[in-house]
C-alpha cells in the first residue's frame, strides 16, 4: 500500500461529492465498505444513532434501496428527478493512523437540492471516516451534520 | 367577501354522505374557521407529561395555530397557558422547552406570572394606581386554558369553555392509549428518541385521511417498500432479515390483507385500522421483554396486551397513535396548504432498549423528511393540493363501502378498506365546526 498523502484524501472527498452531483449513484455506493454507514444526525452533537432518531442512519442495504428507488418506474416523487449541488470548503484531515489505514476528514459544505421550481440550500459539515483497502480508499462512515439538524424540513431526497 | 363566515348552512353543504367539497382542503377562510371553531371545540393533544417532569418545566407548542405553554405548576399539576404577555403581547416563554423556576418573567418589561398564569408582580406598579387597571384584562395575568385533562400522562385541552367532556369526546377510543401504556412493564411511557419535524405543502386533513387509507400502501409505496423487498430478495440465502426490512416489507401487503385486518370506527371522528391483524403484528420478539411483561401482568394479561395489533388510531382532529411501535404523529395546521408533521416516539419504561431502537428506526424510515416512504406520500398530498384547484371537479369521494345505516353508530368494526372512518371524521368535522356558530 502506498503512503497516504493529504491530497489523496481530500481529492477523494471532492470526487465523492462530484459523483453525487453527476448522479452516478451506483459508482458512489461502491465507495462504501460493506459495513459502512451513512449518518445524518437529528440532534446537534448526537452521539447515539440507535436510541435517538436520526434523519438517516443507513447501512449499505438501505442505501441500495434508496438508489434503486430513485430510478423506479413508479417513484413519482422523482418524476421529475431532483438534482444536487455540493459546494465544499477545502477538506481538512483531522486524524490519521498509518498502521490501521484509517483517516478522518472534515469538510464544511453548502448543499443545494432542487426539483421543479424549488431550490433549497443546506449548510453543514461532513465527516468521512476513510479506510485503505486493496481496492483503494473506501468510506466506512460518512457523517453529515447540518447546522440546523433539528429544524423542520421539507423533502430531502438525495445525498449530502 | 366571506363565503363561509357566519354561514353554517354553507359549511353544512360541504359534507355529503359520500363526498366532501374541495374547499374543505383549499379554502383559507375555512381554515381560519377551523382554527376558531373545530380546534377550540374539540379536545386537542398538547404534549406528554414526561416532557415536563419537574415543577417549572415548560414546553411550547400550538393548539391549532395558537401558541400555548404546557407547564408543571408548583402544585405538580400540568397547566396549559396561552403564551402571550397580557401587557404587550410578547410570547413569555421562549424556545421549545426549559425550566422557568417558580414564575414566568416576560423578557420585555419584566412582568412576572405564577405558573398558573396569575399576575405576580409589575415593576413600577404605582404607575397603574387609579388607572382602572383592576378592570383591565392585563390584571388577570396570562390566560389559562381551563379545560385540561391528563390521561395516563397524555395531555389534552379544549380551548372553549363549553363542549363535551373529555370522556364523552373520546369514549372507548382511549383503549389505544391504554394499550400503548400497558406495553410498559411499569405501565409508564416517556417521550424519548427525539422528534422528527416534516413540513408538508398540503392541508392537515390529507394527513389525517391517509392514516386509515388502506388502499394506498401497495400502490404509492411500491417505490419504497416494494424496492426494499426486491433488494432484500437479492440477498444471499441465509442472510438474517434486517430489522429495517421487517419494518418496510408489510407495507407491500395485499389488498386482501388490508381488507381482512379490519377497521373500527368510534364516535366523534376517532377510529383505528388493524382490528384482527396489522402490518405491525409480525415483528420479531425482543429478548427478555415477554418475561418482563409476564412478571408484571401475568401470562393471560400480557398476551392480551401484546396481542393487540392495532395499526393507526386517529384521535380526531389531529393526532395518530401506533401502540405496537410507540409512535404519535401530530399534524399541526399552519395554513390551508401548509402543515407541520411532528413524529414523536416513546420509551416503554422498564422494557429493553431494543424496543426503543426499533421505534426510532421505524420513525426514521417512515416519518422523516429524508424517508422514502414519506417522499411517496408527500408527493401525493402535494399533487392533490394542486389538483383540487381544478374547476373540472368539485368533490372528493369518500364513498367506498358506504352503508346508509352507518350514521349514528358508535363502535363499528368493518372491512379494513371501508372509508367509513374518513366519512366519520367529516361528520365530526361538521359538528364541531358549526356547533358554536
Amino acid at each position: 500500500m502506498t503512503a497516504m498523502t493529504e491530497k489523496t484524501l481530500t481529492d477523494f472527498v471532492y470526487a465523492e461529492a462530484r459523483m453525487l452531483d453527476e448522479a452516478r449513484y451506483d459508482d458512489w455506493l461502491q465507495l462504501f465498505t460493506e459495513d459502512a454507514y451513512y449518518w445524518m444526525p437529528l440532534a446537534h452533537d448526537q452521539q447515539d444513532p440507535h436510541l435517538h432518531t436520526s434523519l438517516m442512519y443507513e447501512d449499505k442495504l438501505l442505501l441500495r434501496v434508496r438508489i434503486e428507488r430513485l430510478h423506479g418506474q413508479r417513484t413519482f416523487s422523482q418524476q421529475p428527478s431532483s438534482r444536487s449541488h455540493h459546494l465544499l470548503q477545502a477538506p481538512t484531515v483531522e486524524s490519521g493512523d498509518a498502521a490501521s489505514g484509517e483517516h478522518v476528514v472534515r469538510t464544511a459544505f453548502l448543499y443545494t437540492e432542487t426539483r421543479r421550481d424549488a431550490l433549497t440550500t443546506y449548510a453543514g459539515w461532513s465527516t468521512h471516516h476513510l479506510v485503505e483497502t486493496a481496492e483503494g480508499l473506501r468510506i466506512r462512515l460518512k457523517r453529515v451534520d447540518l447546522v440546523n439538524c433539528d429544524a423542520a424540513f421539507g423533502n430531502i431526497q438525495l445525498f449530502m | 367577501m366571506s363565503r363561509y363566515r357566519n354561514n353554517p348552512d354553507a359549511i353544512r353543504a360541504l359534507v355529503r354522505d359520500t363526498e366532501v367539497h374541495k374547499d374543505t382542503y383549499i379554502d383559507q377562510e375555512l381554515f381560519e374557521l377551523e382554527m376558531e371553531n373545530l380546534f377550540a371545540n374539540t379536545w386537542v393533544y398538547v404534549g406528554h407529561a414526561s416532557q415536563v417532569p419537574n415543577k417549572g418545566d415548560y414546553y411550547n407548542t400550538t393548539i391549532g395555530t395558537e401558541p400555548v405553554i404546557m407547564v408543571r405548576h408548583s402544585d405538580n399539576s400540568v397547566r396549559v397557558l396561552y403564551n402571550r404577555c397580557p401587557h404587550k403581547g410578547v410570547q413569555v416563554a421562549g424556545g421549545t422547552c426549559g425550566n422557568t423556576g417558580k414564575f414566568f418573567r416576560c423578557p420585555y418589561h419584566a412582568w412576572t406570572f405564577k405558573t398558573d398564569g396569575s399576575l405576580l408582580a409589575i415593576p413600577l406598579k404605582k404607575g397603574y394606581e387609579n388607572t382602572g387597571f383592576e378592570s383591565c384584562e392585563a390584571s388577570q395575568g396570562m390566560a389559562a386554558v381551563h379545560n385540561v385533562k391528563v390521561y395516563r400522562d397524555f395531555v389534552f385541552c379544549r380551548l372553549n369553555p363549553g363542549g363535551p367532556s373529555f370522556e364523552e369526546f373520546f369514549g372507548e377510543s382511549l383503549s389505544t392509549l391504554d394499550n400503548m401504556v400497558d406495553r410498559s412493564p411499569e405501565g409508564r411511557l416517556e417521550v424519548a428518541g427525539g422528534v422528527l419535524r416534516y413540513l408538508h405543502d398540503c392541508n392537515w386533513k390529507m394527513l389525517v385521511d391517509n392514516q386509515t387509507d388502506t388502499c394506498h400502501p401497495m400502490v404509492a409505496h411500491e417505490s419504497s417498500a416494494g424496492t426494499a423487498v426486491k433488494v432484500w430478495n437479492e440477498a444471499p440465502e441465509g442472510t438474517p432479515k434486517p430489522m429495517a426490512v421487517e419494518l418496510f416489507a408489510p407495507f407491500m401487503s395485499s389488498y386482501e390483507f388490508f381488507e381482512n385486518m379490519g377497521i373500527r370506527v368510534w364516535q366523534n371522528g376517532h377510529g383505528h385500522t388493524g382490528v384482527s391483524d396489522s402490518i405491525h403484528a409480525a415483528y420479531s420478539a425482543i429478548p427478555g421483554y415477554w418475561e418482563q411483561m409476564v412478571a408484571a401482568y401475568g401470562e393471560d394479561r400480557a398476551k392480551a396486551i401484546l396481542g393487540d395489533t392495532r395499526h393507526n388510531t386517529v384521535y380526531f382532529p389531529n393526532i395518530m397513535v401506533k401502540g405496537p411501535i410507540q409512535t404519535l404523529r401530530l399534524f399541526k395546521p399552519i395554513a390551508a396548504d401548509k402543515t407541520l408533521v411532528e413524529s414523536w416516539t416513546f420509551r416503554l419504561v422498564g422494557a429493553p432498549d431494543l424496543l426503543l431502537e426499533r421505534t426510532t428506526m421505524y420513525n426514521r424510515l417512515i416519518n422523516a423528511p429524508t424517508s422514502v416512504v414519506g417522499h411517496d406520500d408527500l408527493e401525493m398530498y402535494e399533487r392533490a393540493q394542486q389538483g383540487l384547484k381544478s374547476r373540472g371537479r368539485d368533490w372528493i369521494n369518500v364513498g367506498r363501502l358506504y352503508d346508509p345505516a352507518e350514521k349514528g353508530q358508535k363502535n363499528v368494526v368493518t372491512n379494513g378498506t371501508n372509508e367509513m372512518q374518513m366519512r366519520a371524521q367529516f361528520r365530526a368535522w361538521l359538528q364541531f365546526m358549526t356547533e358554536t356558530m
